[in-house]
């Protein structure tokens, strides 16, 4: 019987034979769950004499913090914008889907829309825990309506909207944001300064993207406290040497004390961001850099045709296009498909690639104290993976909900009970 | 006493560990526990330099002991002297101690038995003197005012009680008290040197630490290091040689 059960009844998992992500760096060490979170062996043995109840042989996998993907559109089949019949049953699709990704958090992504959509939709996008069902969800992106429309990228041209009266124009819009955690919009709209503040006092990180800001422009939103840059190089105006516009604000001296670190989206499929590109942001500012899919309905779908709700898609080559044409459409690369190859493009350190996708989005959204890392007291989501960064199996909450070889349907089978 | 003498550091750690192997399994542990040395008090047990910590990161934490079966000196107790009472109570329960593993301070001392203690000194809470302090300096930062200066120890009776007495000194900021404790009387400045009168004792040390002694004495231990290695050789035929572990 372990311990004195003071503290819990909950069994204790003593996860051996592993390396572990901790205070950037991976080294040998056990990792040890109880009642979906990771504890401090040290304090169970000494406090508690309390020991594990179930041993579980990694066989040398390491162990990182699950992924969190806050910029995806949808998937295997379901697009969040456009998806009306079930909302909550293509969501739940969805944070099933990505578990095999690696992703133990998301952030459904809404792109601009109507007020009626936004009506229908945001109430029933919840904010829910994760488990074996999927993937936590961690509330709304709202990416637009308030971008600007020469940056609109696939947005249709009839959503663009602009707040000229405000934070009041915001909740006409979008009605109850209630369960939105990051809003996308572009700061050189009137008004913008305003705004921001709004969200920010209301807890919503705002993200600056789809814009045709300068620098300065992006300087004022951040000191105002926009936090994020919504898929950096994507729908913005390009870096250049007098003004760099919001690519600069990866080395801008200009930002507040609290803000140092500003974050920004990147799309590692090796399509969207030429790899050049992609280093160029990691030398500048490595500790903001954050791995977003920027996934469409089409991820997870097989090579071949498939009808998306209006389109037809063809997906040849890791790329998913218009059928008949060489017009890409939108990413389908899966989380750790991008962790991977930033890895390999940008040659950082396995440190780097996996907090990238782990705990600077868990920075960016302030939920460090339970999600991103593998701290003692934090949620015990996390990913097995081998030591070239593919992934072999994915927990939440101290539970496997995914494994690489035997799917979902796998008998927990959590190794020997130690007497 | 046996005097083991190995080349270096690396060289003593493994041997005094093969030693430490082959007495748990020759002695078959049933319900007999082994006890370690409590370290500074006036640190919360979370801290990273408490000797809670230390044991658990460098030992218990790669064994699977049973967590009732560790017992270390509670240096954050509310009553510091019933706490180092129960320590002995505990001891006496468990049968003795079988082997006491511990190392020599450049003053002589073993556990935090400074100079002056006595050499029939039970488990106490002790001052700390300046030289402790100092060398312990290190693990704080080298900052001297976080340093404690009291601690919960086993006394120089405790540890002559017990059946075995194994003593590891590496260094030759060492050697000095090497040769005071074993070239030298018994004296309570040297608390070392009360081993002398234990019927089995052992100390291991590196080249560095024997820079004190004569000649005569390094050459006739040396020569006895075939005999002490046979001491690491299994006994007997023994069914399984896998590490038991004590209930």
């Amino acid at each position: 019987m372990p311990g004195n059960k003071t503290v819990s009844d909950g069994h204790i998992f003593q996860f051996k034979n592993c390396r572990i992500l901790r205070n950037h760096s991976i080294f040998v060490e056990d990792l040890w769950v109880r009642d979906g979170k990771i504890i401090d062996p040290e304090k169970l043995f000494y406090v508690e004499k309390g020991y594990a109840d179930f041993q579980v042989d990694c066989k040398n996998a390491i162990i990182a913090p699950g992924f969190i993907d806050v910029q995806i559109n949808g998937g295997f089949g379901i697009d969040f914008s456009s998806n009306f019949d079930d909302i909550e049953g293509g969501v739940q699709k969805v944070a099933k889907g990505i578990l095999q990704h690696g992703c133990t958090s998301f952030c459904p992504t809404i792109i601009s829309s109507s007020k009626e959509v936004y009506k229908k939709v945001l109430p029933k996008i919840k904010i829910k825990a994760g488990g074996r069902d999927g993937a936590e969800i961690l509330g709304v992106h709202v990416e637009g309506p308030f971008i600007s429309k020469e940056k609109r990228g696939a947005h249709l041209l009839e959503n663009m909207a602009t707040y000229d009266n405000g934070f009041s124009d915001v909740l006409d819009m979008y009605h109850d944001i209630s369960s939105v955690r990051i809003v996308t919009l572009a700061p050189e709209l009137p008004r913008s300064l305003d705004v921001i503040r709004e969200f920010v006092d209301r807890g919503v990180v705002v993200s600056l993207g789809h814009s045709m800001a300068s620098l300065s422009q992006g300087e004022e939103a951040v000191k105002h406290g926009a936090s994020f840059i919504t898929h950096l190089f994507n729908a913005m105006l390009p870096f250049h040497h007098r003004d760099p516009h919001l690519v600069g604000l990866l080395a801008s001296y200009k930002h507040p004390p609290d803000l140092r670190i500003i974050y920004y989206g990147i799309i590692s499929d090796g399509i969207h961001t030429n790899p050049c590109a992609e280093r160029i942001a990691h030398r500048t500012h490595a500790k903001g850099l954050v791995l977003v899919t920027d996934a469409i309905a089409a991820m997870g779908f097989p090579s071949g045709q498939h009808q998306i709700g209006p389109q037809l898609i063809e997906i040849r080559n890791k790329r998913a296009m218009i059928a008949g044409t060489e017009t890409l459409c939108g990413s389908i690369a899966t989380m750790n498909q991008c962790v991977k190859y930033f890895y390999e493009a940008t040659e950082c350190t396995m440190v780097d690639a996996l907090e990238s996708a782990s705990l600077h989005p868990a920075r960016l959204l302030k939920i460090t104290d339970r999600k991103g890392s593998l701290d003692y007291g934090t949620d015990a989501d996390f990913v097995m993976l081998d030591d070239s960064l593919n992934l072999l199996a994915t927990y939440i909450g101290g539970e496997l909900v995914w494994d690489s070889k035997l799917g979902y349907d796998r008998v927990v089978n959590h190794g020997t009970r130690r007497i | 006493m046996r005097l083991v003498i190995l080349d270096n550091y690396d060289k003593v750690s493994e041997w005094a560990a093969r030693y430490i192997k082959r007495r748990i399994l020759d002695f078959e542990p049933g319900p007999d526990n082994y006890f370690t040395l409590g370290l500074p008090t006036a640190l919360p047990r979370n801290h990273p330099e408490s000797y809670h910590s230390f044991m658990w990161h460098n030992f218990f934490k790669h064994i699977d002991i049973l967590p009732e079966n560790a017992h270390l000196l509670d240096g954050n107790a509310e009553d510091k002297v019933a706490e180092c009472e129960h320590f002995e109570e505990e001891i006496k329960k468990a049968g003795g101690i079988e082997l006491f593993m511990g190392g020599i301070g450049p003053d002589g001392h073993i556990a935090f038995n400074e100079p002056g203690s006595s050499l029939v000194s039970r488990t106490r809470v002790k001052t700390l003197n300046q030289d402790t302090v100092e060398a312990n300096a290190r693990f704080f930062g080298g900052d001297i005012s976080q340093v404690p200066t009291e601690a919960l120890t086993v006394g120089v009776g405790t540890v002559m009680d017990a059946r075995e007495v194994m003593i590891l000194i590496t260094g030759a900021h060492k050697s000095y008290a090497l040769y005071k404790a074993i070239e030298e009387g018994v004296s309570h400045m040297w608390t070392v040197s009360a081993f002398q009168m234990h019927p089995k004792t052992i100390f291991v040390c590196d080249e560095d630490a024997t820079l004190e002694l004569k000649v005569k004495t390094v050459k006739y231990f040396k020569g006895l290091m075939t005999l002490h290695n046979k001491l690491l050789e299994e006994k007997s035929v023994e069914p399984s040689s896998k590490k038991q572990r004590s209930n």
